[in-house]
């Protein structure tokens, strides 16, 4: 079937250099010269031949054009790529929805094949009955659909002491959105019963998945329960393996270490369990040596996606849709300034659409580009009132130790022939 | 803690919803072997510690079995793998260095983490006097025991970590978000703009060309060439299938290198594995069943191997790897192309 469909370009090919404006312009001269354009004027082989039947693809994978939309890691970052992290490819989606086959994939101990029916969910800890669920059961409580963004705390990370990785997908592509379907955690929790716990205000879940890992994080009963999720679909369908099916935790606004995979256990606690990925990793460093631990909440962020350094400009001077991605774990992002001149003036940008709190909103500068060098920057507020703080900002309190929690506003530099460049400005 | 705290009261959630809902007679009672199988994390304050002890000599003997291929005889870290000695008083320099003995505030996280988690590829196979023994012999490697020091549960709750009061609780809503929410500037609001630095100066970014797996067929023409050097007629293995192999090979990567300057890792490098006598690596310290084998001179041959990788356990009794076995059998056959496509 192959080779039913012969082309000759891919988006990566068209993309590649500086030519690759040129390319498309002459295109459209021969056109206006009176030479027709022979993809229009003589007959294709997709307008003459047949198809792919209905049988031949059960469940379809991206066309081949777009082979190089994929999750990527950068292998120095890591040990080894079973304890690791690789990127979504921000820069060559649109809209806001993720889909699972290229969001991205953090495991402690690489991603297991963990079966519905050998899935096991206890609830044990200060509770009136400990209880043991099956994954059937939890398909038998009400559940519900919500649409939230997943970050790691460490998204942006290796910017701290300066621009280093060339590509949004690098910088910022440790976040996924999707839309979760589960049970709400307080649901499980009052099955088992929480009047053995007394008094909720200081009380903790611990929170563990399956895998070999074992990583588990302590929640404060607040979060619990108020808006977490026990999820079992993602985007309509089941969770990919990478994403913990059959089921995951997921802990809206807040980082994405706490969002267990292969959820396998709660515990009802009357402290923090301290461990490891709330000790030694997931906290901030700070200038004098003393560090920040219960940092959860992501604060709100932006970054513009498109163009990018691995999303260039490919077209001369002209309209121009400058987008990108903004997010808040405090609630609704309500505006997004974009400035062209390294943030010496601004102007606001569209949002795509309202988003959902916690949610990504994608936004959108549909403006003129005078060909001329630009300095790129994005700036979200959220329905709290804060706003997005320069890379400056945040040394100044930080350092440029924390490794986590990095929220700064970004800068690209666009180049006359379109190509950009990840930049720290003044 | 405070602040959460007060939003609990204000908005009043916490007992209301979680008490007042009906059940509905889900799932099943948790049986008390269930709940001791799977509740084994130990809280800050020492409970949750099973009865048990270990020494700082015995630990150092596990840990050189078990633990060194990643972090160093002297927990000092091998490649990538985490540093867990040293480091002291550097958390506020311009690199600081992270380890069990500078940066960790608990010696229950410790524990816990090694008992649960460690060692990585064979998780949850220690026992609790090894673990108390590595833990031990941990913190004697940041010199913060004698080497005549014994952990048990008796003295754990005793102790206390460097670090204990290095961390404080999430100040931003304080620090930060006072500050950074007045209506931003939007024009004039700096006098001029200076690039100050360039990420294609570092040039650390991926190729992508490389790394998003388009370009296989071109990677698999290229294994073709060695044929060039003379013997053409001992046909090498099919190329595609060594390079599915090189992808199965990922997940062995962690524990085993390959290729120019290869080292042994957590198991011994494969370069020239098949054809090899078992358990003859030369640094590398082999279980008893593979010390076995190469005393009897056992070599490695594709059926052999197709059978450890199936089941590694069950091949070889006591095998130190920790990897469960490939369950198909296109990923043993890719995975033994790859192997043979390796020189000695």
């Amino acid at each position: 079937m192959d080779d039913l469909f012969k082309s000759t370009t891919s988006r990566r090919a068209f993309l590649r250099g500086s030519a690759a404006a040129v390319a498309g312009s002459v295109a459209g001269t021969a056109a206006m010269a009176g030479d027709g354009d022979p993809l229009i004027t003589e007959v294709q082989d997709w307008a003459s031949l047949t198809g792919v039947g209905v049988d031949e693809v059960p469940y379809g994978l991206p066309i081949r054009f777009e082979a190089d939309v994929v999750r990527r890691n950068v292998e120095w970052l890591t040990a080894s790529p079973i304890s690791s992290i690789n990127f979504t490819p921000i820069h060559a989606l649109d809209g806001t929805i993720t889909p699972q086959g290229c969001a991205f994939e953090r495991h402690h101990s690489g991603a297991i094949e963990l079966s519905k029916q050998d899935y096991r969910l206890m609830i044990n800890g200060l509770v009136d009955q400990p209880l043991v669920f099956s994954y059937e059961d939890l398909e038998r409580f009400p559940r519900e659909n919500h649409v939230y963004f997943c970050e790691c705390a460490a998204n942006t990370g290796m910017e701290w002491a300066g621009a280093q990785l060339n590509g949004v997908q690098f910088t910022h592509g440790m976040i996924h959105n999707m839309e979760y379907t589960g049970v709400p955690l307080r649901s499980l929790l009052n099955e088992a019963g929480l009047g053995a716990a007394g008094d909720l205000s200081d009380k903790w879940i611990y929170v563990e998945g399956a895998d070999a890992s074992s990583n588990g994080r302590s929640i404060p009963m607040e979060k619990a329960l108020d808006d977490v999720l026990v999820a079992f679909k993602a985007n309509g369908e089941a969770l990919r393996m990478e994403h913990g099916y059959p089921v995951r935790l997921v802990v809206p606004g807040w980082e994405g270490n706490m969002w267990i995979k292969w959820l396998r256990r709660i515990e009802v606690s009357d402290m923090a369990v301290e461990s490891r990925e709330e000790t030694s990793k997931y906290t901030d460093l700070l200038e004098d040596g003393t560090a920040r631990k219960w940092t959860w909440v992501m604060d709100a962020k932006s970054v513009i996606t498109q163009p990018s350094p691995q999303s260039p400009i490919s077209h001369g001077p002209g309209p121009i849709v400058i987008s990108g991605l903004a997010w808040s774990g405090h609630g609704r992002i309500t505006r997004v300034d974009v400035s062209r001149d390294g943030g010496m003036t601004w102007e606001t940008a569209r949002l795509g659409k309202q988003g959902d709190a916690k949610a990504l909103t994608r936004f959108y500068l549909d403006t003129e580009w005078d060909g001329g060098e630009m300095l790129l920057q994005a700036r979200a507020m959220d329905e709290t009132g804060y706003v997005q703080p320069t890379k400056d900002q945040l040394r100044a309190l930080r350092g440029e130790n924390s490794v986590y929690h990095n929220n700064c506003i970004q800068t690209w530099h666009v180049k006359t022939n379109g190509e950009a460049e990840n930049v720290e400005v003044s | 803690m405070s602040r959460f705290l007060k939003v609990i009261c204000a908005a009043s959630v916490l007992a209301a919803p979680a008490l007042a809902q009906e059940k509905l007679g889900l799932g099943r009672a948790a049986l008390p072997d269930e709940i001791a199988a799977w509740d084994v994390d130990v809280l800050p304050d020492g409970r949750g510690l099973p009865e048990g002890r270990g020494d700082v000599l015995t630990g150092e003997e596990i840990f050189a079995e078990s633990c060194a291929s990643c972090h160093g005889d002297f927990a000092e870290g091998v490649d990538n793998w985490p540093v867990l000695a040293g480091g002291f008083d550097t958390l506020g320099d311009k690199d600081p260095v992270k380890t069990v003995g500078s940066y960790w505030p608990r010696l229950s996280t410790l524990w816990d983490y090694v008992h649960r988690s460690m060692p990585f590829g064979a998780a949850q196979t220690l026992s609790d006097d090894e673990v108390y023994a590595i833990t031990a012999y941990i913190l004697y490697s940041n010199d913060l025991v004698d080497e005549d020091f014994e952990l048990s549960h008796e003295n754990f709750a005793e102790f206390e970590m460097y670090n204990a009061n290095g961390f404080i609780i999430d100040d931003r809503p304080e620090t930060e978000y006072t500050l950074w929410r007045d209506e931003p500037c939007m024009e004039n609001c700096k006098d001029s703009v200076e690039i100050t630095m360039r990420a294609s100066v570092l040039n650390v970014t991926p190729d992508e060309e490389t790394d998003d797996g388009t370009d296989e067929a071109s990677a698999a023409g290229a294994v073709e060439t060695p044929g060039t050097t003379g013997t053409t007629d001992v046909p090498g293995p099919d190329p595609e299938l060594v390079a599915a192999g090189e992808k199965v090979f990922r997940k062995c990567k962690a524990c085993h290198m390959v290729g120019d300057g290869a080292k042994n890792r957590s198991g011994p490098h494969l370069n020239g594995v098949i054809g090899r006598v078992f358990g003859t690596v030369e640094g590398f310290k082999y279980s008893k069943g593979f010390v076995a084998a190469a005393e009897e001179g056992r070599i490695w041959d594709a059926a052999s191997m197709a059978e450890f990788l199936a089941k590694p356990k069950a091949y070889m009794k006591g095998t130190k790897m920790g990897f469960a076995g490939l369950k198909k059998d296109d990923d043993i056959a890719a995975i033994l192309a790859y192997l043979q496509s390796l020189d000695g």
